[in-house]
């Protein structure tokens, strides 16, 4: 056995980290489906939504960046 | 401290040093002026941006050249998007969005390249665009609507009780936000390069070789969409910034 406990601590919190961005993946998920129903519904809307998903995509990916840069932190700055 | 516990097994897989930043003339020292990877693949990416627009613009042919209509291209869609999110008075602030896109694609696009160095991987160049569209933003805003600027955060389509919670909550979403566009082009990027280095790791071993090669190509793929989305993400968060900048009104 080797390294410390506070070691072991940051691995296990960085894997905890990344189950966040799992959670924002669902998320991410979330919206693409549920424009691409709305959009096979009235196809002829859909194109001017675009900005408004890819927009939609990046606030929901943002807070899985978040548990990203936590997991990041843990394993290098910390 | 993570690539110490890397080593202690038989494959050595290092995601993480391809982000070390390095001076290209030797020495270890890392100063503000010396010349290192980052300095120049960013300015690889700039010189590639210079020599579209200028190879582009040069003929102004009827009848467009492929780089001039490429050139045309990235033109017409940045102010298509300029335009559409942020209205026609925004446009005045289209140059400095178009700058931005354009150093983001190539800077991702060129990172792609395989030992070259991504730059947009880094949280200080993405944080300097990031608090950069922050602080512009914000003095557009206050100089465009003055005091008005902050009824941004005073939702009066709300119910008169539940204003101040969500003016607090507006706050803070406001300040998160530069760290949030920053992190995102920063963290996308990083994460890719790892998986694509993660995999090519795998690769030394022979019984999973083909199915790690199939891997990074599979990857590799998924990374040249990544790296246009984000730039096309960075750009169309700062328009929709730059929307709430100049209409703060809900």
């Amino acid at each position: 056995m080797e390294g410390d406990i506070a070691q072991m601590g940051q691995f296990i919190g960085a894997g905890l980290a990344a189950i966040g961005s799992g959670a924002a993946a669902i998320g991410v998920g979330h919206v693409a489906g549920n424009f691409l129903a709305g959009a096979l519904r009235n196809p002829s809307a859909a194109g001017a939504q675009t900005a408004t998903l890819f927009i939609g995509i990046a606030f929901a990916e943002a807070l899985g960046i978040f548990s990203f840069l936590v997991a990041l932190l843990l394993m290098f700055a910390v | 401290m993570a690539a110490e516990a890397a080593e202690g097994g038989g494959l050595k897989i290092a995601p993480m040093d391809q982000f070390i930043v390095k001076p290209l003339f030797g020495g270890d020292t890392v100063a503000w002026y010396t010349l290192t990877n980052a300095t120049l693949w960013m300015a690889i990416a700039l010189l590639c941006v210079i020599l579209l627009m200028v190879m582009g613009t040069r003929s102004r042919a009827l009848v467009p050249t492929r780089t001039q209509s490429v050139g045309e291209m990235a033109y017409g869609f940045v102010r298509k998007m300029v335009e559409d999110v942020a209205g026609k008075d925004g446009v005045v602030y289209f140059p400095y969005i178009m700058t931005l896109f354009m150093f983001i694609l190539f800077a991702n696009v060129l990172a792609l390249i395989p030992m070259s160095f991504s730059a947009t991987s880094h949280i200080a160049v993405t944080a300097i665009m990031g608090f950069g569209v922050f602080f512009s933003v914000t003095a557009i805003g206050f100089i465009k609507n003055g005091t008005g600027f902050l009824s941004l955060f005073w939702v009066s389509s709300a119910p008169l009780a539940l204003r101040p919670i969500l003016a607090v909550i507006e706050l803070i979403s406001y300040f998160v936000r530069p760290v949030s566009h920053s992190v995102r082009l920063a963290g996308a990027i990083m994460a890719g390069h790892a998986v694509v280095k993660v995999f090519a790791g795998f690769a030394a071993v022979t019984a999973v070789a083909p199915l790690a090669i199939g891997g990074m190509v599979a990857i590799y793929a998924l990374e040249l969409l990544v790296a246009c989305i984000q730039a096309y993400v960075f750009t169309i968060l700062t328009c929709v910034y730059l929307k709430d900048a100049l209409h703060p009104h809900h």
